[in-house]
Formats: structure tokens, sequence, C-alpha cells
């Protein structure tokens, strides 16, 4: 990239970004947006003319060089040009999940001690002035949607329109304030606070620089061939990392474009309508995305599901040395394009994937066989490995490398270590600045030479490919001294389209055991052939010939353990099937599904003694938050099963 | 109501309204007026004409004898069609959607009347009959983006759930863009918070378009809250007429509901 002048960067911020590419990717779609059910579309000069207004809006509403702003709402254009607007007044964005509750933003508000904030819509405006009253530094709150908003005539509440009018004022009045704004910040500058939603304590603020996210997302780029032609669709929260890499990062320094789904209900379908080149989803979504195909191929005449078995044979005995580019034989290249033509094209394209170029996935591990399908319909989907820490990238697979067990090489620039405990660790561009007000995190997760510990452990295989095993903190040891590793095994058990998650036991412990949420979509179209009468999820996760499927799962998982000499202890001797759906509105998962150890400890304490006794059922009763934040409580009589368990090792035949 | 709520002139006034079936007397003399841009609603119990009320003023049935004068305009006996294009639009009790259209086909039937285009043009789909389709299709997108509906847009109706089908109903007698909205029972079967959406809409409705709202209902609590005045009916007879809390406190809405105990 060119861009040094005399010794200034013209394009080290994201301010100085977008009026670059207002001038040379001026006509280009720079982002759309579907609206009264059509797709409105803006270039990059209109955008750099509706972020120059809100950005001097703001300034006549009085912000000030510093300020934090909050920014809230689902992947709308506004929001995204808030963030710019907000960088080029010399102030730091701070996007909060739009699905958080009151008192969880109002942390986040408190701590990033945030005078503006600029927000969706009603739901995100009436949450804030749930909480206004407890917030003495926020003064005034933007909103993009005014619908329902009309008899709010608070002082504070501003719409956009009226921000950006004031700002077209301004700007007249003081034309050169803009641009001697964006001139006067440079690539070290803060660029963007994510508050990480931490699976222990209270979130801390991650500071990045504009150098370490622009740097990185070059680099990504790069490496992988993006170029201006391509597209993504931004629907994945805008206050996760990820998101701020792909919808900002990339599309400023490559010039992707960006689509806004038109609700959060029609993602899918906006897929379609879209197609993009380029896409992103934690492996949850594909695996959704598979159920859901496999559930309408199951229900579909014979000689459908005839056809699809058989080419998806095919598909898994070459397609993956097709797209690999490896040799295959003339014969099978010919049956793979029929079924290209009957099978994976039609499907591909129902899925809205028939234009990807380059997928990616990561945030846990997604299941060998879901991987492998995707890839062999000639889906190029790699994994990746990453952290909020790290702008994203840490490790990644390259082209032609892909294997379904692990995280890839270290992402360009960055460098990995394992420390002397089995710690990942890690050095590159995108190393975050620090913790916002906590000095301290800071120290115990970046050494002073630029390593961040990312928490995680693993091991370097010989090829240098990155396996993550764990959390570093959650692995633990069994009562004989073997290595237990929580995640690693649930992981396991979640490749199972009939399980949605799963809580193991071990640490400190005789034997492993394990809570088990099951998959409420997959499990009743299995309930529904088995002619199964249920009355809902409850009822339907205490059914005697779901726990069998369960335990089936189970004991599959048993085998696998059971190979390895490592793991051969961990294997599953008692479960349970829970009763409720384990929900970030209860605190129990973090709101990017992760499990959160200590609560579900401290909540089923009971359970977890009934599954280290004699006990064949265990009663509970369970705080639920229902989703117009009342709550209440379910109860239920949980039976605990004992799986069969493989093997000699003592500790497990010691019964 | 926390503010004083402005009501203009008389858009609906109904006098000596009386039909029978047979012997059996659904409706007698009953008169009530309705003001532009209120919410009125119509309650009583299980039989009481509330029904067959809504039925006489959009014309549906012919009432033995009476008058209704909408917009100033008397008519004494009036045609569905007649009350459609003068600017009344309704749902039904029991959903009355084309089941096997999407979403956006239902609610594209609303424009109907609006349509100046003849079948032919239509099915030529060429020139200015492209031009109005696109138009009218901008309304019904407005109407779909209002009540929240998107992700439906190319759903069939006959497979939504019933809370979904009552909202497309609404949407569809929105797209009319009609000035007094008849709402036969808009809740009827839904949970708590399906029924909350609703009543968010009716009132959204009242006043983001100023339509003046006739609702019949039977949650009482939904029609205390959203309705300005209520009109009670019971065995066919107007027996009270009021503002919510008026119509609570009366002895006979108590009666007609509770029962009376009889010597």
């Amino acid at each position: 990239m060119s861009g040094d002048n005399a010794g200034i960067n013209l394009t080290d911020t994201f301010p100085k970004l977008l009026a670059h590419n207002a001038l040379t990717l001026c006509d280009r779609v720079s982002i759309r947006e579907k609206a009264f059910g059509i797709w409105q579309s803006w270039t990059w000069s209109e955008v750099a003319e509706e972020v120059r207004m809100l950005a001097c809006g703001l300034k006549s509403l009085g912000i000030n060089d510093g300020d934090k702003v909050i920014i809230c709402g689902d992947n709308r254009p506004r929001l995204y040009w808030s963030m710019t607007a907000v960088q080029a007044m010399g102030c730091i964005p701070v996007p909060v999940y739009q699905d958080s509750v009151a008192e969880e933003m109002q942390y986040i508000y408190e701590h990033a001690e945030a005078r503006f904030s600029i927000v969706e819509d009603q739901e995100q405006v009436d949450k804030v002035l749930e909480i206004k009253e407890k917030l003495p530094a926020l003064e005034h709150v933007v909103y993009d949607d005014p619908r329902g908003l009309r008899n709010y005539n608070q002082p504070f509440l501003h719409s956009f329109q009226d921000v950006q009018e004031l700002g077209r004022k301004h700007n007249s009045e003081n034309p050169g304030l803009y641009d001697d704004s964006v001139a006067s910040k440079s690539g070290d500058d803060t660029c963007i606070m994510l508050y990480t939603s931490g699976t222990t304590g209270r979130p801390k603020g991650v500071m990045l620089s504009h150098n370490s996210i622009i740097i990185t997302a070059r680099n990504a780029s790069n490496m992988d061939g993006l170029t201006d032609e391509d597209s993504i669709l931004a629907y994945l929260p805008m206050a996760w990392v990820g998101d701020n890499l792909f919808s900002v990062g990339q599309a400023y320094t490559t010039g992707i474009c960006i689509n806004c789904p038109e609700s959060s209900e029609t993602v899918l379908e906006d897929l379609r309508e879209v197609g993009p080149s380029y896409f992103f989803a934690p492996p949850r979504i594909f695996e959704n995305i598979l159920t859901t195909a496999t559930i309408r191929i199951e229900d579909s005449a014979k000689f459908k599901q005839r056809m699809f078995h058989y080419f998806m044979g095919v598909a898994k005995r070459v397609g993956i040395d097709i797209l690999d580019g490896n040799r295959v034989a003339f014969i099978d290249r010919l049956l793979y394009s029929l079924g290209d033509l009957l099978v994976y094209g039609p499907l591909k394209n129902v899925l809205g994937l028939s234009n990807i170029k380059l997928a990616y996935t990561g945030g846990v591990a997604i299941g060998p066989d879901i991987f492998v399908f995707y890839r062999s319909l000639g889906l190029n989907l790699k994994q990746l490995y990453g952290s909020t820490e790290a702008c994203v990238f840490i490790s990644m697979q390259r082209n032609g490398e892909v294997r379904p067990d692990t995280s890839g090489k270290a992402a360009p620039d960055v460098d990995i270590k394992i420390a002397d405990n089995g710690e990942v660790m890690f050095r590159g561009p995108g190393t975050f600045q620090g913790y916002f007000k906590n000095e301290e995190a800071t120290r115990e997760t970046k050494t002073d030479d630029g390593w961040v510990l990312t928490g995680d452990a693993g091991f370097l295989d010989d090829d240098n490919d990155l396996h993550i095993i764990d959390r570093a903190k959650d692995v633990g040891k069994l009562t004989n001294n073997d290595m237990f590793a929580p995640n690693f095994i649930e992981n396991k058990l979640k490749f199972f389209p009939q399980i949605r998650e799963a809580v193991t036991f071990g640490d400190g412990r005789d034997y492993v055991a394990s809570f088990i949420n099951i998959d409420l979509e997959s499990v009743a179209n299995w309930a529904e052939r088995k002619n199964l009468a249920y009355s809902g999820y409850t009822d339907l996760a205490g059914q005697e010939s779901v726990a069998e499927l369960i335990k089936d799962c189970v004991e599959k998982v048993n085998a696998d353990l059971a190979v390895d000499e490592n793991l051969r202890s961990s294997q599953i001797k008692r479960f349970l099937i829970l009763h409720k759906e384990l929900d970030a509105d209860d605190g129990e998962l973090t709101r990017t599904r992760k499990v959160r150890r200590n609560v579900i400890t401290e909540r089923y304490s009971e359970l977890i003694n009934a599954l280290y006794s004699d006990a064949s059922h265990c009663e509970i009763e369970a705080q639920v938050t229902f989703e117009d934040g009342r709550s209440g409580t379910i109860r239920a009589d949980l039976q605990i099963r004992d799986a069969k368990v493989i093997g000699s090792n003592q500790s497990v035949a010691a019964e | 109501m926390t503010q004083e709520r402005q009501f203009g002139n008389t858009i609906l006034n109904v006098e000596n309204v009386s039909l029978s079936f047979g012997g059996v007397k659904a409706l007698d003399s009953v008169s009530f007026d309705v003001l532009e841009g209120e919410v009125r609603a119509i309650i009583g119990p299980n039989g009481a004409g509330k029904s067959s009320m809504l039925n006489c003023i959009n014309g549906f049935y012919k009432p033995t004898e009476c008058t209704i004068a909408f917009k100033g305009e008397s008519h004494h006996q009036m045609e569905t069609h007649q009350a459609a294009s003068m600017g009344i639009a309704r749902t039904f009790q029991n959903i009355a959607l084309f089941k096997g259209m999407t979403t956006l086909d239902n609610v594209m039937t609303g424009r109907n009347l609006k349509m100046k285009k003849n079948f032919l043009w239509q099915s030529l789909y060429f020139g200015p009959a492209v031009k109005e389709e696109l138009e009218h299709r901008e309304a019904a997108e407005r109407v779909i983006d209002f009540l929240e509906i998107e992700s439906i847009r190319k759903t069939v109706v006959g497979r939504l759930p019933y809370g979904l089908q009552k909202r497309v109903e609404l949407a569809r007698a929105l797209a009319a863009e009609p000035e007094m909205l008849l709402l036969d029972e808009p809740m009827a079967g839904m949970n708590h918070e399906e029924k909350e959406d609703m009543c968010r809409y009716i009132l959204d409705v009242n006043e983001q378009f100023s339509t003046t709202i006739v609702l019949i209902e039977h949650d009482m609590s939904v029609v205390m809250d959203i309705s300005d005045r209520v009109v009670v009916l019971d065995y066919g007879e107007k027996i009270a007429d009021g503002t919510p809390d008026e119509v609570r406190a009366n002895q006979r809405v108590v009666d007609a509901y509770l029962g009376v105990k009889h010597d």
C-alpha cells in the first residue's frame, strides 16, 4: 500500500482510509442494507459524506477528543458509519452486544465512562433509559430507527438525521474541522475498545490500535487474495472482534462490500439473496445449516435420498482432492461434475453458498465430519484460531494445507510459541494495547517483550500446525493424575447433532461425568419420526428413549477416547440430561456461547454431587429468565445414567 | 392514557340498528358514534351481537332498519365494496386470508382497490402497469416493515402460526390505507406476549396513521388499556357507553358479565 507522503501516513487510521477509498473507489458500493424489501446501496463517496456529517454533528453536541462512545444494535450501515465518525473526532467507539440485558450494559457504560451512545432502535433506547439515572456521565443518546420513539421527548435523545443536520450546519461553519481532526490521529492511537465476554469475572475492555486492525486485515486479505470484487454478509455481532476485522478492517483496507441483513430472523434468506464470496461463521452455524439440510433430505422422496447419498459418497471420496488440486481419476472427476450439477450445486444454492470463494470458521473446534462435508462440496472452508487480544488472527490454514484437526500455521507476521506449562503464546502486529483501566490484568496477559498469553493449552506439531486442546485453566487432573481436558471431551459430544451443549466434570474426581443439553430441533425431528409424543423441551429431554439415544452418543465418544492412552481415563462414566437449555440470559453461557463453569458448578452443585454418588435420580429447581426479563423457576426430577466405559484402566475398573 | 387525547368530528354514526335472524333479534335499536382518531371498543358476553354490529357497519349484513352514516354520508343499506372504497377495512374473527398465497401477495390484495389499471394491463405487466405495481409494492413493503413481518414475506400464509396469521390479516387491512379499521377479536387465541405485541401495533396504527379503530375484544384488560370509549352490548341491546372507567363502574355491565340472581 502506498500512502506515505512526507512522513505522514495517509492510510493508517480508518477515517483516513475512508477518505482514501472515497477517492480511489468512489463509485464502488461500500455497503448495502435491505430495507422495504429492496437492497439499498451506498458508495464509498456517499459513505464518506454521511460519516462527515455525523462526526460534525457529534462535535456540535460537544464530543471531545478521547471520549468513549457506546454503539449498540444489529449490523446496520449507520452504526458502522458511527464507528468511523467517532474515530474521526478522535474518540473511541465501544460496541456492545445488542442482546445484553440492561445491568450488563450498565457495567460497560460505567467502566468506559461513556458520555455518548449511539443505538439502533426503541428496544435499545429503552434499555438505556432504564439505566440512565445511574449513569451521570452519559449525556447524549443518538438512535438510528425512529419507529416507536415519537413520544419520547427526553432532551438528551437525538435522531441520527437530526445529528447529521446539526453536522451539516457545523461543517459549513467550520469547514476544516473534520479534515484537521482526522489528520491529527495516527495508527498508534486507540481505534476501538471491545469488551470481552469473559468466562470468569467482569468483562475487560480490550484496546486495539488502528495499526493492529489495519495491518492484520491487510495481511489476511493478501494471503487469501481477496479484492474489492468480494462481498461479505455482516451478521455477527458488532461487539465481536471478528466483525470488526471482517466487516470493517477488511472492508476498509481491501474494499470488500458489506451486506447488512434485513433483520436477525432473515439472515439465511439474505445469505441466499446476496450470495457472498467471503463468509465467516462459527461452527454452530455450519452445524445448524447441515442439520436443517439433513432433516429435509430425510423427509424427501426415496429416489432423491438415494441420489443424495450416492453423490455425497463420491464427494467424500474425491471432493477434497479436487478442491486441493490433487490428481484425481478422470471418471471420478466426471462423476463429481455430475454430482455438482445434480446435488452439490443446488444444495449450495439453497444454502446461499454458491459464490463462496473463501469461508472461515473458528472460535471453538468444528466437528471433523461437518468440516469434511463442506469441503467435499467444493467449499473452501478453513479454520482459524484467534482472540480479541490479537485482532482475530493468531493462526490460519493455508490453501492446500487444510486438515480437520488443526488450526493451521501462524498468521502472517505472527509468532507463536508454547509456554512451559503448555499455554499458547503469540506476538504480532495485532497485539492489543492493554485492558482499559486494568493494568494488573494487562501485565498478567502481556509480557514486556510483547508476548501475549492466550489462556489456551495447545501444541505445535511437526508441520508447525497449531493444535488447541482446551482453555489452560480448565485443564485439570483426575485423581489418578491423568490429564482431564473438559472442552476437548465436550466438543466431541457436541459433534453429535443431537447434543447442543455439554459440560463435563472431572478435575480432582475419580472419573468424568457430564451434563448434556439435547438439541431441540434435531431430537424433535427424530422423535417425530419415531412417533414419540412430548409436550416441550423439558418433557422431551426427560424421555427414556431420548436418554438411550444420548447414551449411544456418549458411548461412541468413550470408544473414541479409549483409543488414546492419555485420554482413556477421561471416558464419561455417568451423565444426565438437563431439563433446560443453558442460556446466556441466565448467566450460564457467555454471549458468545461459551460455558461459564463456575456459574454452572455453583448453580447445579446438587446435580454434580448426585453424579458422583450412587443416586439414580436427583431433584432440581432452576431459575430461568424469560425473554421479557421476568424470571421463574422450573422444577424437575432428573435421571442419572451410567455409560459403558471401555478398557481396563484402573480408575474406571475400580468399581 | 396519560395525556388527554383529542379527537376530531364524528366519523361514524350508527342509529337504531336492528337486525333479526328469523325470530332471533341479534341487534335491537343500537345507536352509538365513533369519533375521528379514537379507539372504540365493542364488548359484551357471547352472542351479544358484537360481530353482527361490525358486519352491519361494513355492509356484510343488511340490517332491517337503521341509519349508518360514515363521514357524514348516510346509507340505509351499504354494500361491502362500497364500504371498502369509502375507507373502511376490517379483519375477521376466524382469519380470512388466502391460505395458499404468500404473505406479500396477501398484503398486495389489500391494495386492490387502489389499483387503477385493469386486469389486462396487469397481466401484460408492461409500461405503466409496471410503474403502478412498483408503487403498490412499495406501499405493501412499508406495511410489512411496520408490522415487522419481513422474515415471512415469502412464506405461504397457511403454514404460519396463528398469531402471525392475525398479523398478516392486519397488514392486509392496513395496506388499503383505511380511515377506519374494524378489528374483530384481533387478540383471540394469542398468548400474553403476542397480545402485548398486537396492542402495540394497534396503538401505533392509531397514532402514526391517525386511523380510527373499532375493535371487538374479549380480553377485558386489553380493552380497558387501549380503548378510549367502550360500547357494551348484551342480547342485542346497548347497555352502556362511555370511557373504560365509567363502563367498569356500571352495574348493568357487571350484571351482564357476572350474571344476576333470579328470584
